[in-house]
C-alpha cells in the first residue's frame, strides 16, 4: 500500500513539475504573475476587500495571473509569504499594510529582479516603491455632509488609535464640518481597536447618548453605521460603501478605489517601466473618493461638496491650508500657508472644534 | 449625569452583558459536570455564523436560533468526544476548538459578508415591568434573548442545586468514580453538560449576529468567549453571581467609551483589562473554606478525565 502511494505521489510531483514548465513557454499576459499580501481577510467588507476588488478587476481586464494571501500577520510570516509568491513566479508584489514594511524591504533586497510596492510606508529601494492615499481629502468632503446634517451641532467620531493617520483624518473631517457649520463640534472616542463589532457599536452608542446626532468613524467595520441607523441617527462610514447597512441615515463615506492605480503599476511593470516612486494619491487620481450620497443629503450640500472637490482636484487648494487653529485657539498654520506632506505625516494635534485628546487613550 | 443617561447606560450594560451571561451559564453547567471547555469563543462564532446564514436564507428567526444552537452543540460534541471518550487533554482540545471555530466560521460566513437581512430580533418591551424607573427600561425593554438569558439563571440554579439531575451533574464533577459506583452514567451526564454548554455558546453567538450587531463579520465575538470563561471563575460557578458578573463586565466594556463621549478621558486599555483583573482578584481573594479546606469553589474533578479502569 505504501509503495503504491509513494509511486502515485512521485507521478503527481512529476506531473506538476511538467505543468509548471509548460506554463513558462509563451509570452502571453497570463504568465505575468502579480502577488498581493493582505493584512485582513478579503471578506472584511473594508480595507482588504477594496484591494481585492481591484485585484480581481485588473486580473480580468489585463488577463494576467494574480495570487493573494489574506490575513497575514504583521510579523516574520510576511517574509515567508512573500517568498512563496516569488517561488510561484510573481514579478510584482504588493504588500498592503504598514507593518509589512521591513519584511518587504528585506525581500526586495533578496530578490532584486522582483518589483515591490508597499502601502503606507516610507522605505524605498531600486525595486521597491510606496503608495498611499490622501484619505484626508475625502474625509474633508464627508465632513461637509456631516456639518450640514447635524441639528444638535454635536458630531461623534469613533477612531481606532491615536496615530498621525487617524488624527489627520479627524482634523480634516472637522475642518470640513466647520467650513459649513462653525458652531459644530466633533467629539472623539478612541476605541483602541481597528475592528471589533461590539466595541464599535458601543462607542457609537456612547456618542449618540452624549447628544451627537451624526457619527463618523475611522474603524474597519460597518458596526457603527448599523448602530446609528438603529438609533435613527446619521452616519458616515469608511473604506467601502456602507449604504446598504443604513439606507435611511447614511450620508456618505470616504472610500478607496485601487483599480486604476493597480492597472497603471502592473501595466508599467509588464512593459519594464516599473518606477520605485513614492506616490501619495488624492481625489485627483481617484485612489480615494467619496461614496454615493444617502437620501437625506440635499442638493445644496451636494453642490457645496462638488465645489470643494473640484477645488482640491485642481491642486490650487488643499485641506490643511491656513489659517488653522489648534484646540486651544493658537494659530498653527498661518493664513496662506500650506502644510507639507512631511508635516501631515507627523500630525499629532487636533484642530479647533475637536472635543477629545490626542494623548494615548 | 442625569437620570436618562443612567437609564441609557444601564440599558446598554444589560445588552452588552447578555452574550457573556448566555455563554458563561453554559460553561458553568459544563464545568459543574467536570469538563473544562476553553472552546467557548469558537463555539460562539460557529453559532453566530450558522444563525446568521439561516436567517439570511430562510427568513425565519426561530429556525436561525435552532440552527445556531445546534451548531454550538455540535462543536461541543467534538470536545466531548475527544475529552470524555478519548480522554484527551481538555485544555488542548478546548484551545483547538477555539482556533477551529474561528477558522470554520470565517469560511462558512464568506458568502454572507455584507449581506443584509431583516430577520432580526427587535425590542419586545414587557408591559408593566417596563415602567419601573431605570431598571424597567434596562431589563424589560430589550430583545427576547435578553429575557431568555435572565430566565435561565433561576432555572439553572434550581436544576443544579435542587434536583436529582443537578445532584448527578455536581457529583460527576466532584467525584466521578463514586458517582459511577452509585449507578449514574457519568459519561452520559458529562456529554450532556458539555453539549448544553456549546448550545448556550451558540445562542450567545446568535445574539451577537441577530440581536446585537445585526450583521456577520469575521471574528465578530472578538474575545467575548474568553471573557465568559473568565466570568465562570469570577462567579465561582454560581448562576446568580454570573448574572451580576455579566452585567458588571458589560458595564466595564462600555463605561470607558461612555466617559470619553462626554469628554472625560480615561485610558480604554484600563477598561479592557478590568474583566481579567477582577477575575484575578476573585481568584486571589475569593477563595474560601469548603469543608475545612481552602478552595476556589471549582468542581474537584474539573478537567480530570474520568477513567473507569484507573486506580
Amino acid at each position: 500500500m505504501k509503495k503504491i502511494l509513494s509511486v502515485l505521489l512521485c507521478v503527481a510531483l512529476l506531473a506538476s513539475f511538467g505543468l509548471t514548465m509548460s506554463g513558462c513557454q509563451s509570452d502571453s499576459p497570463k504568465n505575468f504573475k502579480v502577488g498581493f499580501i493582505y493584512v485582513g481577510p478579503v471578506g472584511d467588507e473594508g480595507f482588504t476587500y477594496m484591494h481585492d476588488l481591484a485585484r480581481q478587476a485588473v486580473e480580468k481586464e489585463l488577463g494576467i495571473t494574480t495570487y493573494y494571501v489574506e490575513s497575514v500577520p504583521e510579523g516574520a510570516e510576511c517574509a515567508t509569504q512573500i517568498e512563496n509568491l516569488v517561488k510561484k513566479g510573481c514579478k510584482l508584489i504588493f504588500t498592503t499594510s504598514y507593518g509589512f514594511m521591513d519584511y518587504t524591504v528585506e525581500m526586495a533586497e533578496k530578490y532584486p529582479d522582483v518589483n515591490f510596492m508597499h502601502f503606507s510606508g516610507y522605505k524605498t529601494a531600486a525595486n521597491l516603491g510606496t503608495y498611499m492615499g490622501r484619505m484626508y481629502q475625502a474625509r474633508y468632503l464627508a465632513g461637509i455632509a456631516a456639518g450640514k446634517a447635524t441639528k444638535t451641532n454635536k458630531i461623534g467620531y469613533t477612531a481606532a488609535m491615536p496615530i498621525p493617520e487617524t488624527v489627520r483624518g479627524i482634523d480634516a473631517f472637522t475642518l470640513g464640518v466647520r467650513s459649513v457649520n462653525p458652531e459644530a463640534t466633533v467629539n472623539v472616542v478612541w476605541t483602541n481597536t481597528w475592528v471589533d463589532a461590539a466595541i464599535e457599536k458601543q462607542g457609537t452608542e456612547s456618542l449618540l447618548a452624549a447628544g451627537c446626532d451624526v457619527v463618523a468613524q475611522h474603524q474597519d467595520s460597518a458596526a457603527g453605521v448599523i448602530a446609528a441607523e438603529a438609533a435613527g441617527a446619521y452616519s458616515t462610514g469608511y473604506h467601502s460603501s456602507m449604504i446598504a447597512k443604513a439606507p435611511k441615515g447614511y450620508l456618505t463615506s470616504p472610500i478607496w478605489n485601487f483599480t486604476d492605480y493597480y492597472r497603471t503599476v502592473i501595466k508599467d511593470a509588464m512593459e519594464g517601466k516599473f518606477s520605485n516612486e513614492r506616490v501619495w494619491y488624492g481625489l485627483d487620481n481617484g485612489l480615494v473618493l467619496l461614496d454615493q450620497f444617502g437620501p437625506s443629503v440635499t442638493d445644496e450640500t451636494k453642490t457645496l461638496i462638488s465645489e470643494k472637490e473640484a477645488l482640491i482636484k485642481s491642486g490650487d487648494w488643499d485641506v490643511f491650508t491656513g489659517p488653522i487653529k489648534d484646540q486651544d485657539g493658537n494659530v498653527k498654520i498661518a493664513e496662506g500657508q500650506k502644510m507639507t506632506d512631511d508635516e501631515m505625516e507627523n500630525m499629532m494635534w487636533f484642530v479647533e472644534g475637536v472635543v477629545g485628546s490626542v494623548e494615548a487613550k | 449625569m442625569d437620570l436618562s443617561m443612567i437609564t441609557g447606560l444601564m440599558t446598554a450594560m444589560v445588552a452588552a452583558g447578555t452574550p457573556y451571561l448566555l455563554a458563561s451559564l453554559g460553561e458553568i453547567v459544563t464545568e459543574k459536570g467536570g469538563i473544562l471547555n476553553l472552546g467557548v469563543e469558537g463555539m460562539m462564532l460557529v453559532g453566530a455564523v450558522a444563525g446568521y446564514i439561516t436567517a439570511v436564507k430562510s427568513n425565519s428567526l426561530l429556525l436561525a436560533i435552532l440552527v445556531g444552537v445546534l451548531a454550538g452543540g455540535l462543536m461541543a460534541a467534538i470536545h466531548a468526544f475527544l475529552c470524555i471518550t478519548l480522554k484527551a487533554n481538555q485544555v488542548v482540545s478546548g484551545l483547538a476548538l477555539t482556533i477551529f471555530g474561528t477558522g470554520l466560521s470565517a469560511f462558512l460566513g464568506k458568502d454572507v459578508v455584507g449581506v443584509v437581512t431583516d430577520t432580526l430580533f427587535h425590542n419586545a418591551p414587557i408591559p408593566g415591568l417596563r415602567s419601573i424607573p431605570v431598571v424597567g427600561e434596562a431589563l424589560f425593554n430589550q430583545t427576547p434573548l435578553v429575557y431568555v438569558a435572565i430566565l435561565m439563571v433561576p432555572v439553572l440554579w434550581f436544576v443544579l442545586s435542587k434536583t436529582s439531575l443537578g445532584m448527578k451533574i455536581r457529583s460527576a464533577g466532584e467525584n466521578p468514580a463514586a458517582t459511577d459506583a452509585a449507578g449514574v452514567n457519568v459519561f452520559a451526564v458529562q456529554y450532556g453538560c458539555t453539549i448544553f454548554g456549546g448550545m448556550m455558546a451558540g445562542l450567545a453567538g446568535v445574539f451577537l449576529t441577530l440581536a446585537y450587531n445585526n450583521t456577520w463579520m469575521e471574528n465578530i465575538s472578538a474575545g467575548q468567549g474568553w471573557i465568559a470563561v473568565a466570568l465562570v471563575i469570577f462567579a465561582r460557578w454560581n448562576p446568580w453571581k454570573a448574572l451580576l458578573g455579566s452585567y458588571l463586565f458589560g458595564l466595564v466594556a462600555i463605561l470607558g467609551l461612555r466617559l470619553q463621549a462626554v469628554g472625560i478621558s480615561i485610558p480604554t486599555q484600563l477598561f479592557n483589562m478590568l474583566p481579567y483583573l477582577l477575575t484575578l482578584a476573585v481568584m486571589i481573594f475569593g477563595t474560601g473554606k469548603v469543608g475545612g479546606k481552602r478552595s476556589d469553589g471549582a468542581p474537584a474533578s474539573l478537567s480530570v478525565p474520568y477513567d473507569r479502569e484507573a486506580r
